[in-house]
């Protein structure tokens, strides 16, 4: 397997300095979203996919594992943390303990079957995975098949937050994704992020150091999957439905998208990329029948021209790990 | 969103203040025509839903009386969160009034619930569930057109009535199948018939061989297709390959477009029964709007019962605004007003809206013409039987809609 | 018990289909070892082909068989030489979603222009009617789609497996720098390889277009099914991918009897399960 990443730049204090510098830029600019007369539905909603993309990214940008279902962790936690809202009618942290409990419950299982699988079979087991349990998704009662669990309460976030108020939920959304953020920004930088870095350029050589390489490839399926069931569950307070769209196939692939026009293996990378896909799904669809052409080629351009995405491009150019 | 809250509660202090006169002057409308553009549903509605309520706002008149009525359209492409993604944006930043079409029950259920919260007004046309005028009824929403209740009952008692008592069922495995099947067999066994068998195949399949064989030899006379689009036009293209219909079985596709008719081609396709609420050949009204629009189309082709259900849908929204003399930007008190008017347009004809929302007009049992009958690229159906809105949709003693407890 | 044997001769018959898109996924997969998501894509353009072919140079069904394939095959190997051909060494990421953008693409250009229910296309006067066989009513055109994508299938392993060309082909994906050495144009084989794969997807295409509605997002559902028929089989292998392509059918075709709704399920069950035993798949060899 050929490198996917180009970030072969050591990480100095200097790197870390310019990291955190885009980092508090990049804050300041999403708390300052609901002032400057953006539609904050959509900034959620791309925040949402953000931090799934980011998740997905920690797998395969750090850990060179590419996951064709991760759309199951979201769609899983979406449909767990909507039932505990609308039917058992718990608060919605508690609503989010639980889609957070139920990705990382199935992640422990999907990841025990697929984690011991090389390069293309581990991605088509995945697949294979997610497409069992769309069809569980599909047969289950409590998820009402292709109507999908609807008008999902709101309520208060720990009984004082009202998350009917748009800018309320946006900031609730929005410290969400940046502890998500930082929590695998820690993880990246961490000396188990080193570790799996290490994997996923040489795995042999870091069996023969010592490395139980399984066991690390494993936890990063794990926190990748826990996290991205926890966009899934804040994704939920956001759409107020949970559908089989968030299970199919085809989002897994949006994903996977997502991560790569942002850039692989960049920390900002599918921060980027989620809001550029949400933003052509958003406003293209005024052009009708030619919207999948344009993502066609845009995907096209993207392999063809720039493809360490654009985050990657940026960083290369400047000779920065960002 | 600031902008946005304050500009609603100087609104509703506007509206506390200063009683209906104050609406005259107010004559804008923004209508969103929110389909599927790009996939499934795109030829039964898509594009041509827009274009039919483009020709409804220019054959209402309203123009000339000094009204600006503004279109815009969407594409959902059939995921519930891009739906009420657009939606959400449409009544925040775009300030439209109504949404139209949707078809897809899964979008239209999510949009139902946007267009409640924002008071909009929501004419779906292009959605099957009967679900909406039910147990997710809104006071800001009416469905046009058509539902399950409506094709299982027409098409289940016409056909056992003319003697087709045993039925196997061919259907999707998923909640609009299902809930097809059920209306339909109910309305079977109420009429003396029996259900004799029946299998649930995946959406989206590409060979039916399988079920075909099993619906074959299970020897009913009728073999009930309760699934949509793609699943039924390759069964009833398959049927024809086994040899079913020459067998002396029937097909009854419960629910089929005219753009599915087209797309499998009469020679296949003879012979079919399945219910509609709109056909262009029925009368010269129908006929002459159909041939403006058809002109319109790129390809050519007539309007669905779905795209003719935008256009009717249109109108007497557009009658109810006139009525109220100006645009209140209040979907509750406009719905209320179009509940109140019977409606009446040249394609639908005579009918009225019930109080939980749903449209009754006439529906009709159809059967595809032979090769031989046809005379036009368009002339497909023979009218074999018409069913009065009273007795095809949900009689209100039925209807589980919380608006009917009031 | 006569059910059984007719649900086992149709799943036979779906099985073909498989067996003929699998291995044109096997023999692209092999040679460049590019994931070809545009698979789907380009079978229903072999079923559209064969369309205009019929209604509007009034070629028939028979032509089509060898017309369509060629020319997708030619539009097939212009998208390698323009395209593809500069993913070589790259991860197999990059040739998947390149190829999932083209067929993105492909599938956007035909909804717009023949919309989404599709165009009808009969079955030649030739192979209509059908015969009792006893247990079943079997039409004569499944009869004939079997037979005939086993020989196409076999004819396929031969070329490659057998023939000195498939052994310059083999050499090649193995050893390119050395296999230039000796004179051969590799970047020609390869393009002409991705045309051979691709030719028979649309052969596939033009064999379903009696079946199946000509519609452009046949084979978008399709081609995931496929992916799992390629990854049992084993990657890249030839002989793998037709046989479990047959033999994916007849499960299914038991499937359907047994438990419908999850007949477009099991290919997946099956993937898992094979998976955990042997870890390449039924053949294959290490990614």
């Amino acid at each position: 397997m050929t490198a996917l990443t180009d970030d072969t730049l050591p990480v100095t204090p200097r790197a870390m300095r310019d990291e955190m510098i885009v980092f508090v830029v990049m804050a300041l600019l999403l708390v300052a979203v609901p002032f400057s007369g953006i539609y904050p539905f959509f900034v959620m909603q791309a925040l949402c996919f953000a931090l799934l993309a980011c998740a997905f990214n920690l797998l395969i940008g750090y850990g060179g594992l590419l996951s064709f279902g991760h759309a199951m962790f979201m769609g899983t936690a979406g449909y767990c943390s909507a039932h505990a809202l609308k039917v058992w009618a718990l608060p919605p942290e508690l609503g989010i303990l639980v889609g957070i409990v139920a990705a990382f419950g199935l992640s422990l299982i999907t990841g025990f079957i697929s984690i011991r699988r090389q390069g293309i079979y581990f991605s088509m087991i995945t697949l294979a995975l997610s497409q069992l349990l769309y069809f569980i998704y599909l047969q289950a009662p409590f998820t009402h098949g292709e109507d999908g669990i609807q008008g999902i309460p709101q309520g208060h976030m720990f009984g004082v937050l009202d998350l009917s108020k748009p800018t309320v939920l946006y900031y609730v959304v929005l410290v969400g994704f940046l502890a998500g953020f930082l929590l695998i920004y820690r993880i990246i930088n961490s000396p188990f992020g080193e570790v799996l870095k290490s994997i996923r350029e040489n795995e042999p050589r870091a069996i023969s150091l010592g490395y139980r390489t399984d066991q690390y490839k494993f936890l990063a399926f794990v926190l990748s999957g826990t996290l991205a069931g926890f966009a899934g569950a804040l994704k939920v307070f956001v759409a107020q439905n949970a559908s089989l769209t968030d299970v199919h196939w085809t989002m897994s692939g949006e994903v996977v998208l997502m991560t790569l026009v942002g850039g692989l293996g960049t920390i900002f990378g599918p921060v980027v990329g989620a809001f550029a896909i949400i933003a052509m799904q958003q406003y293209l669809a005024g052009f009708g029948q030619w919207v999948t052409v344009i993502q066609g080629s845009i995907f096209v351009i993207c392999v063809l021209t720039f493809r360490r995405g654009v985050v990657g491009e940026v960083a290369h150019y400047f000779r920065r790990s960002l | 969103m600031k902008k946005s809250i304050a500009s609603l509660l100087l609104g509703t202090a506007l509206a506390v203040t200063t009683a209906g006169a104050a609406f005259a002057q107010d004559k804008t409308v923004k209508i969103g025509a929110l389909s599927d553009q790009s996939g499934l549903y795109a030829d039964l509605g898509g594009p041509g839903s827009t274009l039919a309520a483009q020709m409804a706002v220019e054959d209402s008149g309203l123009a000339a009386k000094g009204w600006k009525i503004d279109i815009i359209s969407g594409d959902h492409q059939n995921k519930p969160d891009i739906g009420t993604a657009i939606a959400r944006q449409w009544f925040d930043v775009d300030k439209v009034d109504i949404i139209v079409d949707v078809p897809n029950s899964g979008v239209a259920l999510a949009v139902n619930n946007v267009v409640k919260e924002k008071n909009g007004v929501y004419i779906n046309s292009g959605a099957a569930t009967s679900d909406l005028t039910n147990a997710q009824c809104s006071p800001n929403t009416v469905h046009w057109t058509y539902d399950t209740y409506m094709l299982a009952h027409t098409t289940g008692q016409a056909l056992v009535k003319a003697g087709g008592d045993t039925w196997f069922f061919l259907t999707a495995d998923y909640a609009f199948g299902a809930a097809l099947e059920r209306d339909t067999t109910a309305v079977i066994t109420a009429n003396g018939g029996k259900v004799v068998g029946g299998v649930k195949h995946p959406l989206n399949t590409p060979d039916f061989s399988s079920f075909l064989l099993q619906a074959q030899a299970s020897k009913a006379k009728i073999i009930g297709l309760a699934n949509a689009g793609g699943d039924t036009t390759n069964t009833i293209k398959q049927a024809a390959e086994f040899g079913i219909v020459k067998g002396g079985q029937k097909l009854a596709a419960l629910l089929l477009f005219l753009t599915d008719v087209k797309a499998i081609g009469l020679e296949t396709a003879q012979g079919l029964n399945f219910t509609e609420t709109f056909y262009w050949d029925m009368n010269d009204q129908t006929r002459a709007f159909s041939k403006r629009f058809s002109e319109k189309m790129k390809n050519g082709a007539m309007p669905t019962m779905v795209q003719a259900g935008v256009y009717a849908g249109v109108r007497h929204y557009l009658k109810a605004l006139d009525a109220l003399g100006g645009n209140p930007h209040d979907g509750v008190k406009v719905v209320d007003k179009m509940k109140s008017m019977p409606t009446e347009d040249e394609l639908f004809g005579k009918g009225e809206i019930q109080p939980n929302g749903r449209t009754i007009h006439n529906a009709y049992l159809f059967e595809v013409k032979k090769p031989s009958e046809s005379k036009g690229p368009w002339d497909f159906y023979k009218l074999v039987g018409t069913v009065s809105g009273d007795q095809a949709f949900t009689p209100l003693s039925e209807s589980k809609c919380a608006l009917l407890k009031k | 018990m006569q059910a059984l044997y007719a649900q086992l001769l149709v799943g036979l018959i779906n099985g073909s289909f498989y067996a003929l898109l699998s291995l044109g996924l096997a023999v692209i997969f092999g040679m460049l070892n590019i994931i070809n998501f545009a698979h789907g894509a380009l079978y229903m353009m072999g079923a559209f082909v064969a369309y205009f072919l019929l209604n509007l140079g009034g070629i028939s069904y028979w032509w089509a068989l060898l017309f369509a394939p060629i020319i997708v095959g030619i539009f097939g190997m212009i998208l390698e030489r323009t395209m593809l051909k500069f993913l070589t060494g790259l991860d197999h990421l990059y040739g998947l979603l390149l190829t999932f953008g083209i067929a993105l693409i492909v599938q956007g250009v035909f909804q717009n222009f023949f919309g989404s229910s599709g165009l009808p296309y009969a079955i030649p006067d030739q192979l209509k009617g059908g015969m009792n066989l006893g247990f079943m009513f079997l039409p004569i055109y499944r009869g004939w789609v079997v037979i005939f994508s086993l020989v196409v299938c076999l004819a396929t392993w031969f070329l490659i497996e057998k023939t000195r060309l498939g052994a310059y082909l083999r050499a090649a994906t193995e050893n390119p720098t050395l296999v230039r050495a000796f004179g051969i144009n590799v970047p020609r084989m390869i393009t002409l390889t991705y045309g051979l794969g691709v030719g028979l997807a649309a052969l596939a295409g033009v064999l379903s277009a009696p079946i199946n509605q000509v519609r452009p997002l046949m084979g978008a559902d399709l081609i995931i099914v496929v992916f799992a028929v390629v990854v049992i089989g084993g990657m890249g292998s030839i002989m793998g991918s037709i046989i479990t392509g047959f033999a994916l059918g007849v499960i299914e075709g038991l499937t359907k009897y047994f438990y419908p709704e999850a007949s477009n399920t099991v290919v997946f069950v099956l993937m898992v399960l094979v998976l955990l035993v042997k870890p390449t798949g039924l053949t294959g060899r290490a990614a």
